[in-house]
């Protein structure tokens, strides 16, 4: 079959790989109809995240059809089923599970080892990801073997098209789980670094949690703008002072809810120089990550206020202010998005027409043109923020 | 055999393994910027460790602590040029490039025995620096984030069918924020009587 396969920083290819197979009898095997790239695809493209391996096949955001079912899934799964893949691979038994913080199943990750040494403790399987997760291929490709696929899965409906449901594999949770994670009220105001796909997705489930005033902070005009079409005041962090601003917004006492959707990554510029010092210290490797967006988040957030942390982190960060942290008495979550614990109320949603999250392609091709869209999005070229490829 | 042959160790009989590499997103520019990145660790280290051989081929015999000091500045400039941001690594090339044409033109004159040697030394280096402005102005041309990307207008994409207004506040008919998630301390019920 075709895949789009990680052979090193800043290389994916459209190879030609082995088709999967059924090797325990919970797996199954999909016939991709689309799939999507992701931000955290990007820090995979820039060999940010340690233990990836030539030869690995990317991509966690994935729907198609069941074309094959081992002994032990077809309970819940048969041939022809119309299925939405999460990102996270969960076993739905385990402490972990039961308690709905799927992302750190404690069964999934197959390279656990590696994963209690890096992290801790290990945290789920993932597809398309580092082998600290369990370096399961993604799905970015024709076929995807999904690993405890009795419970890793959404059904989905015939009759709404792909664009409308793919995003429930990880965007549209993730951003759902972000706001959420915020703990939203009425009448607050909660703002949102990052307007990329999942700062965009984070926005419209602030308003659809009732936030007073939503407010999406980037410097690309073509992503304010998408984040200004669902209501949101924009500010452009290369033409304003982010901190001044949303000072401004809420009468000097700042936001009571701030939402990072940007993760490690956060844009190098003269303006703001700890980004400059951060991308310096990332190439000696004395850093791992780029926290500008931490740093201004604990700085402006309304003391008793809540940080929710949906971008990824990867290691190491320097200078967080915790001190400023600490006395204002800030509350902190954060956790790579437990998929299934919203997925079958946002499918609900998209049935109603509460939401649409179609909205955020803004690119359909070909799978074999994936690795040209690697770069374009990566680039933020073309007005580029969602890619969804089709084999 | 291939580092994807190698690591197929890591992989499991299910797993799909490469059998045909295909197109990849690196385009020839980004090729050669990685090309230059590594020539500059070569030549850095080279530098670094034998100074006074180079310096002596050369004639220069004079120069050997300047060239150490290029060896540093070429290592310097091959971390950019290797990273995700290459044009900076490709002009701190470019301003190295004149650097070392500047000094080997001091090896030239008449009275120098090795001034052949700093002649082909400075056919190399003006090529090199050929290849340094081509990989720069073909990455800077491959990754541009062109003019008319802000311009584009998705202000009629809400992804809300009911409107911004409309859908303020709609999840909430039936949906709560799971106590699990609860983290605003609400402290006008916890101590009613500070705040009557
Ligand atoms: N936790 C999860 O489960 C989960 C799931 C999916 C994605 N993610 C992460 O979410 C992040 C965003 O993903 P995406 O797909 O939207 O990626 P993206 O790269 O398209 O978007 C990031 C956006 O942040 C903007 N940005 C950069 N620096 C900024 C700053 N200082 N202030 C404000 N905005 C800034 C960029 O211009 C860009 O528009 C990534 O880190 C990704 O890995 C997390
Ligand atoms: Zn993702
Ligand atoms: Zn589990």
């Amino acid at each position: 079959m075709k895949a789009l396969v990680w052979h090193g920083k800043e290389d994916i290819r459209y190879d030609t790989v082995s088709d999967p197979s059924i090797e325990n009898p919970r797996d199954a095997i999909i016939k991709v109809t689309s799939c999507a790239i992701c931000g955290s695809d990007l820090h995979l493209f820039h060999n940010l995240i340690p233990a990836m391996l030539p030869g690995d096949i990317m991509g966690h955001e994935t729907m198609g059809e069941v074309v094959e079912v081992g002994s032990a899934a077809k309970d819940s799964l048969k041939k022809g089923d119309r299925v939405v893949i999460p990102f996270t691979i969960q076993c739905g038994e385990c402490d972990q599970c039961r308690r709905g913080n799927f992302s750190v199943c404690q069964r999934t990750n197959r390279k656990g080892g590696l994963g209690d040494k890096a992290f801790g403790h290990r945290t789920a399987g993932l597809f398309g990801y580092t082998h600290l997760t369990g370096g399961y291929p993604g799905g970015q490709a024709e076929y995807l073997r999904v690993p405890f696929a009795d419970t890793t899965h959404i059904k989905v409906p015939d009759g709404i098209e792909d664009e409308k449901l793919l995003f429930l594999s990880d965007i549209l949770p993730t951003g759902w789980q972000a706001a959420v994670q915020a703990d939203i009220q009425p009448g607050d105001t909660v703002a949102v670094w990052g307007c990329g796909p999942v700062g965009q997705m984070t926005i419209r489930s602030a308003i659809l949690l009732g936030a007073e005033q939503v407010i999406g902070i980037d410097h690309l005009p073509e992503r304010l703008s998408m984040a200004a079409a669902a209501g949101a005041i924009t500010i452009n962090f290369e033409e304003e002072s982010v901190v001044e601003r949303l000072n401004e917004l809420t009468g000097g006492e700042g936001p009571h809810k701030c939402i990072d959707a940007v993760g490690t990554e956060s844009h190098v510029n003269l303006g703001q120089p700890d980004t400059l010092i951060d991308r310096a210290k990332q190439m000696l490797m004395v850093e791992n990550d780029r926290p500008h967006v931490l740093r201004e988040m604990i700085y402006v957030c309304r003391p008793a206020g809540v940080i929710s942390i949906i971008g990824v982190y990867l290691g190491l960060v320097d200078k967080i202010p915790m001190g400023q942290a600490m006395n204002k008495g800030l509350t902190f979550r954060m956790a790579q998005a437990h998929v299934p614990r919203w997925t079958g109320d946002l499918l609900r949603r998209i049935e109603d027409g509460q939401i649409d999250p179609s909205f955020v392609i803004t690119h359909k091709v070909d799978l074999s043109q994936g690795p040209e869209m690697y770069a374009t999005f990566r680039d933020k070229a073309d007005g580029c923020i969602k890619v969804m490829l089709q084999p | 055999m291939p580092l994807t042959n190698l690591t197929g160790i890591a992989r499991s009989d299910g797993d799909p393994r490469v059998e045909q590499k295909g197109p990849s997103s690196m385009s020839s520019a980004d090729r050669l910027a990685r090309a230059l990145g590594w020539f500059s660790i070569g030549l850095g280290i080279t530098e670094l460790v034998a100074p006074g051989r180079i310096a002596r081929a050369l004639g220069l015999d004079d120069k050997a602590g300047l060239i150490r000091a290029y060896g540093v500045r070429e290592l310097a400039s091959a971390i950019p040029t290797l990273s995700v941001d290459k044009p900076l690594g490709l002009a701190a090339r470019i301003g190295g490039d004149a650097l070392d044409l500047a000094t080997l033109a001091t090896g030239l004159h008449r009275d120098n025995p090795k001034r052949g040697n700093a002649a082909i030394a400075i056919a190399l280096v003006a090529g090199i620096t050929l290849l340094d402005i081509l990989a720069y102005t073909g990455v800077k041309a491959v990754h541009r984030r062109d003019p008319h990307s802000g311009e584009r207008d998705y202000s009629d994409r809400s992804g809300l069918p009911r409107g911004p207004q409309a859908s303020r506040g709609l999840a909430r008919g039936d949906f709560d924020i799971p106590p699990d998630y609860r983290a605003e301390g609400q402290t006008a019920d916890a101590v009613p009587h500070l705040v009557a």
